[in-house]
């Protein structure tokens, strides 16, 4: 049995009268691939802010790797080993690409505003290019190292998503958050992503919390998936139990109209029952 | 630093060392050592007139590139910089007066004095951004100044206070000549320091807090730390600059450090380039140099028949004012991203001549 890395209890968070998470409580297995499905607005991208720092839940608490992470700010979770991307894009724009992944080094790297400009005596030069080699493993990995001195900001959409994952696998983390990974990239590129998921997984043993809309991608290479809808957890468990129930079903996978409205009547009758 | 994804044939690099140099191409690392070695025998060659205006350009050159690495690469705004600059002026010949510390020591402890100040008028741009900062700054602005002109103790209050020369075993930089190395020297080691600060840590750091501060956060970049440090390093490279001014001159008086000054290291940095090292100089050199190519431009306007006419010679003072705000103008509306970009751009011209790309 392998223990969580992540453990969320009763988190709830609300903007005003909105609120977009309630009482939503799961553990993420250490080494696992765990996937958060849900129409627009389900409050996805807020749970994944809650666990990356950038909201405060309301109430609840959030624990990563043992350690109460609730009310940290999102760099010291970037010291604990929590490495994320955004759905829309958040790279470094001016930086080349190199520059933009060598950001993710960030909390690795010691030298600072004194002996980094003393480059060659303090070794600062040293650690720079040890670090360098480390991203150079993460280039390699994700197949970008023609466009390492580019500028992030004119890369294509696809390569941009590709830097973010890179940069936050700088990060050498123990968790990683995706947000949509796979968003409004061509089938191509989404074989390629999810390859780069599994690898990260599977090679570096690199826990995976991800939002995706495209559940062909999210039952294939996930170990588990969680359902929400209006702030509330519906179901979490093996894809295909997920895949199993009917709500899933109706909103996801698309059913006949018959099929339609019996699975509605099960519902109904679950409900009742 | 090195940006260009073009380099020339025949230059490989074959480690990440030489992946990671401060000047692009070996040519160009090059020609900058024989340009410094050239300047070295400037002052048995030129006139020690040029010098004055080379060492003008040293020490505000230094402290335009500590705004820049406020303004250009983090991302903040300060209009208090000429304050800070003033300030690193004082309190160098404050020190040495005051304490007796040679002034070899007193200048880079005025960069740490200065860095403490500036940080504590840098705590709103923890919270507040834009034009608000910018609102925020000018505070500080108008209370060193008002500080200046009545701390006695510090400044001398309305009198000034003088400053002795640099010396070193024994030797005074007193004169032009003798100024113009130790003007040099600085330029050169702070210029590399800032390029050596923009490709470590630190100054990715701060283009990360310029370019996505939400991200910068994720990625483990404490916001409020590299918000203030930007403003430490800023006004530590405004004391270094204030405090080689005041044992240039000798003297300084608390009229010199206006707001005045302030927009003038903004106006350097912006016809400059933003967010550049060299950029940063460009328009140091550009500022110091407009007004004595217009002065020149007066001269040889009075020699022809139009310096007959009344009306012009008493005009020429003002109308040479009124072209240095024009060609800034021009310059923010044709090159609003710098010399520094306009010289990339040059370059690349001639590198695929006769293709345009």
């Amino acid at each position: 049995m392998t223990s969580s890395i992540l453990n969320i209890e009763q988190i709830s968070l609300a903007f005003g009268g909105v609120k977009a998470l309630t009482d939503v409580s799961f553990s993420v297995k250490k080494g696992s691939v765990f996937s958060i499905i849900g129409p627009n607005g389900a409050g996805k991208t807020s749970m994944l802010n809650c666990i990356s720092g950038r909201y405060q839940p309301n109430s609840g608490s959030i624990t990563f790797d043992g350690k109460n992470v609730t009310n940290l700010r999102p760099n010291d979770r970037a010291d604990l080993g929590m490495g994320r991307t955004f759905q829309n894009l958040a790279l470094f724009g001016h930086m080349s690409v190199l520059d933009n992944i060598m950001v993710g080094r960030h909390h690795l790297l010691k030298n600072n505003w004194l002996t980094g400009p003393l480059y060659w005596a303090s070794g600062a030069q040293k650690e720079e290019l040890e670090h360098r080699r480390k991203v150079e493993e993460v280039i390699d990995f994700l197949e970008i190292s023609h466009i390492r001195k580019s500028i992030a900001g004119t890369l294509s959409y696809g390569l941009r998503k590709r830097v973010e994952l890179a940069r936050a696998m700088a990060l050498n983390p123990k968790l990683i958050l995706l947000d949509e990974p796979m968003a409004g990239m061509n089938l191509e590129e989404k074989e390629d992503m999810a390859r780069y998921i599994l690898d990260l997984n599977e090679e570096f043993g690199i826990t995976v919390v991800m939002i995706e809309h495209d559940m062909g991608v999210v039952m294939d290479i996930s170990h588990e998936v969680m359902v929400l809808d209006f702030g509330k957890k519906l179901i979490c468990g093996l894809p295909e139990e997920v895949m199993a129930d009917p709500y899933v079903k109706r909103a996801y996978l698309g059913l006949e109209e018959s099929e339609e409205v019996s699975a509605e009547q099960q519902t109904t009758l679950e409900e009742v029952s | 630093m090195s940006s260009l994804t073009m380099r020339p044939c025949g230059d490989f690099r074959t480690s990440y060392k030489q992946d990671n140099t401060i000047f692009e191409t070996r040519t160009i690392r090059n020609f900058a050592i024989i340009a410094i070695a050239l300047l070295c025998a400037a002052p048995y060659l030129v006139d020690a007139y040029y010098l004055t205006l080379f060492i003008q350009i040293s020490y505000l050159g230094i402290a335009a590139l500590g705004l820049n690495i406020l303004v250009g690469y983090t991302g903040q705004i300060s209009l208090g910089h000429g304050a800070f600059f003033g300030f690193g002026a004082f309190a160098s010949a404050w020190m040495n007066v005051s304490f007796g510390i040679p002034v070899v020591f007193c200048i880079p402890l005025a960069g740490f004095l200065t860095m403490g100040v500036g940080m504590v008028f840098g705590l709103p741009a923890s919270r507040i951004k834009g034009l608000y900062l910018a609102i925020a700054t000018l505070a500080a602005q108008f209370i060193l100044e008002d500080f200046f002109a009545r701390a006695d103790w510090f400044s001398g209050g309305s009198a000034g206070s003088s400053a002795d020369p640099i010396s070193l075993f024994g030797f005074a930089f007193d004169t032009d000549e003798s100024f113009f190395y130790v003007a040099l020297f600085a330029l050169v080691f702070m210029y590399i320091w800032g390029c050596n600060l923009m490709r470590s840590r630190e100054g990715r750091a701060f283009i990360a807090v310029r370019d996505h501060y939400l991200s910068a956060e994720i990625m483990g970049i404490k916001l409020n730390k590299y918000r203030l440090l930007s403003f430490g390093v800023s006004s530590f490279y405004a004391g270094i600059g204030g405090a080689l001014y005041a044992h240039y001159l000798g003297y300084v008086s608390a009229e010199g450090f206006t707001l005045f000054m302030s927009i003038q290291f903004l106006a350097m940095i912006i016809i400059g380039g933003l967010g550049s090292v060299k950029g940063t100089l460009m328009g140091v050199v550009f500022m110091v140099f407009l007004p004595e190519v217009l002065e020149s431009g007066v001269g040889l306007m009075k020699m022809t028949e139009w310096g007959n006419i009344p009306m012009v010679v008493d005009g020429l003072a003002y109308i040479k004012e009124m072209a240095i705000g024009l060609v800034i103008i021009l310059f923010l509306i044709f090159e609003p991203e710098g010399m520094a970009h306009r010289w990339a751009q040059i370059k690349n011209y001639w590198k695929f001549y006769p293709f345009s790309y």
